[in-house]
């Protein structure tokens, strides 16, 4: 069923009676040519992308809760390619061209809105790391505006200018960041792999990865075994658990990060805002809540919660920089769980068992990657090759040492992130 | 959350921060082969559960803690001081 | 209308407020809602998506319809429920998400539009042409959707946040919350009661009831009374336990004077981080509404709030009133009502068996199936059987049983349990460690049943606290009926049946969710955003799930909820986030010569937590360069003065000082002379440069370690984790004393002059040669002196203890000054390191490793240390890195721009041909042209060649030359001079 304006019309007039479910809901069969573990926005747009560039159709997606539950459903929803590092760089570059072409290409609203996205600055010191940061956009191809005190006046008059604790300087402004509806990314993927052909699996969840003379050979679930000649591990927050199935230790800590969201009001913010000196990041979503997030815990969790000592934290920053916020009211606050690698960068990468892949590692940067990592993964799974955006985002590089992407400068060690 | 300070008693874990597995105890001997390197710098095994961390007690008593806490509940369960680590065995 | 005799209004106070403009009076006690009511006032709101005209329904913090924007101007607070809101003198209420006034909003258009709006429509337009969504579609979107409005400016209000510690923290003071916080108290626990209205009592308030045989008005005063008499007790009302956290942790908002004028002493608002060894879940319950077609018109309430209305505020929530109910409970509310003397039309009971428990109409086993009447009710048809009739009436009072406020226990993620006995969801035993839940909130649904699970739960709190339960204390005699209900979700008819107020979620959205796939209950909720108002679907995300587990023929207990998370009701962010705006966020640290800076008017510039100056201008400079040349000339031809207290310093003592510091630094500090200084570098164990910096010896068993100011917290850290953590073999001792010195950079070639002014023995180049350090006496100060620069001149830092650093500072200035000196600041001190090629963290910025910054011989191959073993990696030393080289424009006028990416000249000047950055950059009055330092892929190797500069931001494409990071005496013979 085609989505458009029109169907609304023509359904709304019958009744909507005559909406057809979004995907189907399949047993899994005995044996598929590609298993991807993991319904989230990531093992849904690999799914996808396995079939619309590859022609493989006979994949199954395992999701042992419900597609989309992971933190593709639990996040701030910013959607940016403004990373600098060589591998971030044209990474989050190629996801963003598939952004802006999602919606078209799913038949489905992302809501993606590219409303711009201001990276504040507070010393000379942090502006001239963001022009560095704009000019390595630049380079790639990707857009990035530096903006004095006045140019972020002229956009976030609300700011305060006058008596914040660290003053703005200025402000890396880059038009073609901004936000999308999470939910309907994970959806419209979904969607839009089953039209394919690829079996949607809930609440089927992977207890044991079969392996034989170095070779996956398939996967044991709690709806039964399934042999598949291709694995695809795509389960960021339980990543350690599920390698750990194939005899893996990961370069993974897992960590809480909390987000949080308003009562919903008229619009207020029309930009996506990040303040690096609170680890302070804001936007309105269309529905009209602010939607707000911070820096991790700091200690390894899974529970997908977090405690008062950052939320406060958050209100604190939110305060010094926009005091209007004062007068908005905290709705819901809740917990990702973060695949924290060492460098702060993912991996997607072959492992060391034939035909068994690995996708994790996103840190608190997989929303906006999920085409990027989709398309990427879906192109080593189907070629045995790197896709070129992502042939940085490997394995090897700890023990190595060569392209490791520490965007923050904190280290390439564990808990510095 | 509160972690039981050994010296400063039960404590705000705001006094305290956290630096990850307490895996980093274990530094490898320096004429260790890379593998081991790599191993006690980047790979961890993440449990979903009981785990040892090191926490610093910086708003305190300056002390490392090892701290047994769980990474599902976030229960603590006891903390002993890193000082002490080696003569524990 | 009001009733007499009833409520705990002060009728003898009557408060005048504003009501969309209009004055309305009601009394003392009373919250908008109320005294709306006793006007007749039945229209409140409006409606999220349909924009339908609503009333209130609860008398609680559950309303989804009632919000209001509180206050004017920039005061303004959106979203208030006007069921919480007390009303005082004064007070300006607003309805919100209209356009039009409240009686004719335009964007009620919407309601005629409804087939086209149900679940998800959002998802299946809007998509072409693409560029009509950031302009056409968002923005008209945006503008329909929101609720209240909120000025930009900041309110003038300012909240507080303070911490509460207690034994025993009981949530909730009805007749459960009040029992188990006496015999708490009494058992010898320090209890704090919690409870979020204004008064005690709870249900007790709006039910009448007698408790031990007199009138439960009475009781409450008696237990008041004893709370108080225990000494042990602090009730906090207006109060509610917003979230359940780690450690017997928990976040709680007081309305200080959210119910009183503007008052300059209490804060409106203040949030608690309360730490409780036990806790006891008092919460009470939720009604449940019944989706029957067009539930939603004003007039249409619970019953129990109808009650709420009657007995806590004397208000007649209408003149001709019906209840639809499933449950004896609700026939209080006729009762109630009659004897009041307000008429009730009809009960509707959808039990057949349903008896009447007074003189009253009663309609067993009928339903309600339609309503009518567009801004308030004025008529509702119901089914009996086959049969259907319709009844007028103004009110409708509907109550499908009670939902047990169970939401603090799953903050900590356990889900609730579904009782198919009860046919409710009870918190999980255990949820939250050392909360037990009593009352209502844990199924009890008499009041009977209520003090004697507050006793039980106390006992159980006291015994984890290790005291005995007072003897003696026993539940008084109460109401032991719990009545009976029964189930009743959805009544089918024509037309919607909201599920969702809020959000106009209703019955057909969740169907057609379910029909398209979106079975899961998580998947639900997020396609028809059921429960994501403001009110979290308090009084709806159960009927829903009920809804969705019946059309996907699955039980409710498979369907399970959606999960429950803090904050209980929403909590202002001034409020949590207290005492941050403006200068609150961060403290302030401030140098010993502070005050002498800014009484000069000197700029001051953040470093970190730190202030310092960024300039030192005299009369007649008008630009920060004319200063920063003049203050680099001063140092390079005279004499300067800086403080550089806010650098680290870590006292370090002991047997194996040195060997710990051989440990923790890449090149050797045991061979250290007593009375020297070497430079030493940091790494990680990652094996990237983590700080540097210079390290003293002042005795056998004694140094003194600097670190930059940046890394001060985070290299103090990591040193006591060495010593404590990976070599506690080591005998060493650390302290941070960066706060008890303040020292200060003297530079110049007059440096020595001007030292030997203030010291009591001179000094000369021979016996205080470069690098070395040692014990002074400063004008009678003992203090400290080494010899060291950062600006490659003859120079000495001199430290005296923090309190003599004022009146140094001012002593040294003067005295630089009359001999062409003077003090300096960042920006000249920053161009004086870059002519030396000295390096800070904008070139170790936490990516560079010893190699790159041309240090890696300073990695001693003699001792392990950390970090040692993975900068051998591969990787790590290979020559195509970005390494550190100086860069100077070809043409002497030339710019230089931080930030700018580096290329060979003529390759294309994207990121595959990128070969480097400029990290620091400044111009060189004594080289007169631009210098720079920078990265560059193989950068040593190529110094004499040139490249192409490009800052795509600024428009820059500057040929630049590859030169020796040195500009300035590269011999460093004027150090040693």
């Amino acid at each position: 069923m085609r989505y458009s304006g029109l169907q609304v019309l023509a359904q709304g007039l019958t009744g909507n009676r005559g909406w057809r479910p979004a995907w189907r809901d399949p047993a899994p069969k005995d044996e598929y040519d590609i298993v991807i573990i993991g319904g989230g926005g990531h093992g849904l747009s690999t799914a996808y992308y396995l079939a619309r560039d590859h022609g493989l159709t006979n994949i199954a997606v395992l999701e042992k809760g419900y597609l989309g539950g992971g933190s593709v459903g639990r996040n701030t929803t910013i959607v940016r390619a403004n990373y600098f590092l060589e591998g971030n760089s044209q990474f989050y570059s190629h996801s963003l061209k598939l952004w802006e072409a999602l919606e078209a290409d799913l038949n489905y609203n992302v809501m993606h809105s590219q409303r711009g996205l201001i990276n504040l600055f507070h010393s000379d010191g942090q502006r001239d790391a963001f022009v560095r940061r704009g000019n390595m956009m630049i380079n790639q191809g990707d857009d990035a505006i530096l903006l004095d005190r006045e140019g972020v006046r002229k956009l976030l008059p609300y700011l305060d200018f006058e008596q914040t604790r660290f003053p703005i300087y200025g402000g890396l402004y880059h038009p073609r960041g901004g936000t999308a509806r999470h939910d309907a990314v994970a959806w419209g993927y979904a969607r839009g792999a089953d039209r394919r052909g690829v079996d949607l699996i809930q609440n089927c969840e992977v207890t044991g990865i079969d392996i034989a003379g170095g070779r996956v050979t398939g996967v044991q679930t709690t709806r039964g075994a399934i042999r598949a000649k291709k694995v695809g591990i795509v389960v960021a927050g339980r990543s350690s658990q599920v390698a750990a199935m194939a005899g893996m230790r990961l370069p993974i800590e897992s960590h809480v990060l909390q987000a949080f969201v308003t009562e919903g009001l008229k619009p207020v913010i029309d930009h996506v805002i990040s303040y690096g000196m609170g680890h302070f990041y804001i936007s309105q979503s269309d529905k009209g809540g602010l939607v707000f997030g911070g820096d991790l815990d700091f200690y390894a969790s899974y529970a997908a919660r977090g405690n008062l000592p950052m939320v406060e934290h958050v209100a604190e920053a939110g305060m010094t920089l926009m005091p209007m916020i004062g007068k908005a009211r905290t709705l819901r606050s809740w917990g990702g769980i973060m695949d924290m690698s060492p460098d702060g960068s993912p991996i997607i990468d072959r492992t060391h068992i034939e035909g068994l892949y690995l996708n994790c590692g996103w840190c608190y940067g997989g929303f906006k990657a999920v085409p990027g990592s989709g398309n990427c993964f879906a192109h080593l799974m189907a070629t045995d090759r790197h896709h070129p955006a992502a042939e940085r985002y490997r394995l090897d590089r700890f023990a190595t040492g060569y392209g490791l992407m520490d965007e923050e400068g904190t280290g390439s060690q564990h808990n510095l992130h | 959350m509160q972690i039981p300070c050994p010296l400063c008693g039960l404590r705000d874990s705001r006094e305290f921060t956290c630096k990850g597995h307490a895996v980093t105890l274990d530094r490898p001997a320096a004429d260790a082969p890379p593998e081991e390197w790599h191993d006690y710098i980047h790979l961890r095994d993440n449990p979903a559960g009981p785990t040892r961390e090191l926490w610093y007690h910086g708003g305190g008593c300056g002390a490392w803690l090892i701290v047994t806490r769980d990474t599902a509940t976030h229960a603590v369960h006891g903390a002993t001081l890193a000082s002490e680590a080696r003569h524990a065995g | 209308m009001r009733v007499e005799g009833r409520g705990l209004i002060d009728r003898n106070t009557p408060v005048k407020f504003q009501f969309d403009g209009r004055q309305v009076t009601g009394y003392a006690g009373d919250t908008v809602a109320s005294a709306l009511l006793a006007k007749g006032v039945k229209l409140m709101g409006r409606s999220f998506k349909y924009h339908r005209p609503r009333g209130v329904m609860t008398a609680g913090s559950e309303e989804p319809n009632a919000l209001m924007e509180i206050g004017t101007g920039d005061a303004a607070i959106p979203n208030t429920r006007a069921t919480v809101q007390e009303i005082f003198d004064g007070l300006v209420a607003q309805s919100q998400n209209h356009i039009g006034p409240l009686d004719r909003d335009l964007m009620a258009i919407n309601d005629l539009l409804w087939p086209f709006l149900g679940a998800g429509f959002y998802y299946k337009t809007f998509m072409w042409p693409r560029a009509f969504w950031e302009k056409l579609y968002e923005p008209v979107i945006r503008r329909a959707a929101g609720l209240g409005r909120m000025t930009r400016a900041a309110s003038p209000e300012r909240h507080e946040k303070a911490f509460a510690f207690c034994d025993v923290l009981v949530i909730g003071g009805g007749p459960a919350g009040m029992m188990a916080a006496l015999t708490a108290a009494k058992g010898g626990a320090d209890v704090i009661l919690a409870e979020e209205s204004a008064h005690l009592g709870g249900r007790l308030l709006s039910d009448s009831q007698q408790i031990d045989g007199i009138d439960a008005s009475f009781w409450i005063t008696d237990m008041r009374k004893a709370l108080a008499a225990t000494g042990r007790v602090r009730v906090m009302t207006r109060t509610t336990v917003t979230g359940a956290y780690d450690g017997g942790s928990y976040g709680a908002l007081e309305r200080v004077a959210r119910h009183l004028p503007s008052m300059p002493d209490l804060p409106p608002e203040c949030f608690w981080r309360i730490r409780a060894k036990q806790a006891i879940l008092a919460a009470g319950a939720h009604e449940r509404h019944i989706a029957f077609p067009m539930n939603d018109r004003p007039g249409i309430m619970l019953a129990g709030a109808v009650r709420s209305y009657l007995n806590r505020y004397g208000v007649a929530a209408g003149r001709n009133v019906t209840v639809f109910a499933t449950n004896d409970d609700a026939h209080r509310t006729a009762l109630e009502l009659q004897s009041a003397g307000v008429k009730v039309a009809a009960v509707i009971d959808s039990r057949v068996d349903a008896q009447a428990q007074g003189d009253y109409r009663l309609i067993a086993g009928a339903q309600v199936i339609g309503t009518k009447g567009r801004h308030g009710l004025r008529e509702i048809a119901y089914r009996r059987g086959s049969r259907t009739d319709t009844l007028i009436t103004d009110c409708l009072a509907v109550s499908g049983g009670w939902n047990p406020a169970v939401h603090l226990t799953c903050h900590l993620g356990a889900r609730p349990l579904w009782d198919a006995e009860r046919q409710m969801f009870l918190p999980r035993p255990d949820a939250v460690p050392g909360m037990t839940a009593a009352g209502a909130c844990n199924g009890a649904m008499s009041t009977d049943a209520c003090l004697r699970e507050g006793l039980a739960a106390a006992k159980v709190a006291l015994k984890a606290l290790g005291l005995a339960t007072p003897r003696g204390l026993k539940p008084p005699m109460a109401d032991d009926r719990a009545g009976a209900c029964e189930t009743l979700w959805h009544v089918p008819g024509k037309g919607r049946a909201w599920l969702d107020f809020a959000n106009d979620v209703t019955t057909k959205d969740v169907a057609q969710s379910a029909q398209e796939g979106f079975r899961s209950v998580e998947h639900m909720k997020r396609y028809t955003t059921q429960g994501m108002a403001p009110d979290q679907g308090k009084s709806s995300n159960i009927a829903a799930l009920a809804y969705l587990a019946d059309t996907t023929g699955r039980g409710i207990a498979e369907t399970g909820t959606t999960t429950y998370r803090p904050p209980f009701s929403p909590v202002s962010l001034g409020a949590m986030g207290a005492f941050a705006q403006g200068h609150g966020f961060a403290p302030e640290r401030h140098m010993t010569s502070h005050a002498a800076l800014t009484a000069r008017g000197v700029p001051m510039i953040e470093a970190g937590l730190w202030y310092r100056p960024s300039y030192v201008p005299i009369p007649g400079e008008t630009t920060w360069r004319e200063a920063c040349d003049r203050e680099v000339g001063m140092v390079r031809n005279a004499v300067g003065v800086v403080e550089v207290s806010t650098l680290g310093k870590i006292d370090i003592q002991g047997p194996d000082a040195g060997a710990f510091l051989d440990f923790v630094y890449t090149n050797t500090f045991s061979t250290l002379p007593v009375g020297r200084v070497r430079y030493g570098l940091m790494l990680r164990e990652d094996g990237h440069v983590m700080d540097d910096g210079t390290t003293a010896r002042l005795g056998e068993h004694h140094y003194v370690m600097t670190t930059t100011t940046a890394a001060a917290g985070q290299v103090m850290a990591h040193l006591e984790l060495v010593a404590q953590g990976l070599r506690p073999d080591f005998d060493v001792r650390l302290i941070s004393v960066t706060e008890a010195w303040a020292q200060f950079s003297v530079a110049g070639p007059l440096a020595r002059d001007l030292i030997n002014t203030v010291l009591d023995q001179p000094i000369d180049d021979a016996g205080f040669p470069f690098m070395a350090c040692g014990t002074v006496k400063v004008q009678g100060v003992p203090g400290r002196l080494f010899r060291i620069s950062f600006s490659g001149e003859q120079a000495y830092e001199i430290a005296v203890p923090a309190r003599f650093g004022a009146a140094l500072y001012r002593d040294l200035v003067a005295r630089a000054e009359t001999m062409g000196g003077g003090a300096y600041g960042m920006e000249a001190l920053n161009v004086l390191r870059i002519e030396k090629g000295f390096i800070t963290h904008a070139e170790i910025h936490g990516r560079t490793t010893a190699y790159d910054i041309g240090m890696g011989r300073m990695l001693s191959p003699k001792k392990d240390f950390i970090g040692k073993a993975a900068a051998q990696r591969p990787g790590l030393i290979d020559p195509g890195r970005e390494r550190l080289v100086g860069l100077q424009p070809v043409a002497a006028a030339g710019v230089l721009s931080a930030g700018a990416r580096l290329f060979s000249a003529g390759d294309p000047q994207t990121r595959v041909h990128d070969q480097g950055y400029v990290t620091s950059v400044g111009y060189s009055p004594s080289l007169g042209h631009m210098i720079g330092l920078g990265f560059l892929r193989h950068g040593p190797e190529r110094i004499g060649q040139k490249v192409v500069m490009v800052d795509h931001l600024r428009g820059l494409r500057v040929p630049v030359k590859v030169v020796d990071p040195v500009f300035f005496d590269p011999e460093g013979g004027r150090a040693r001079g």
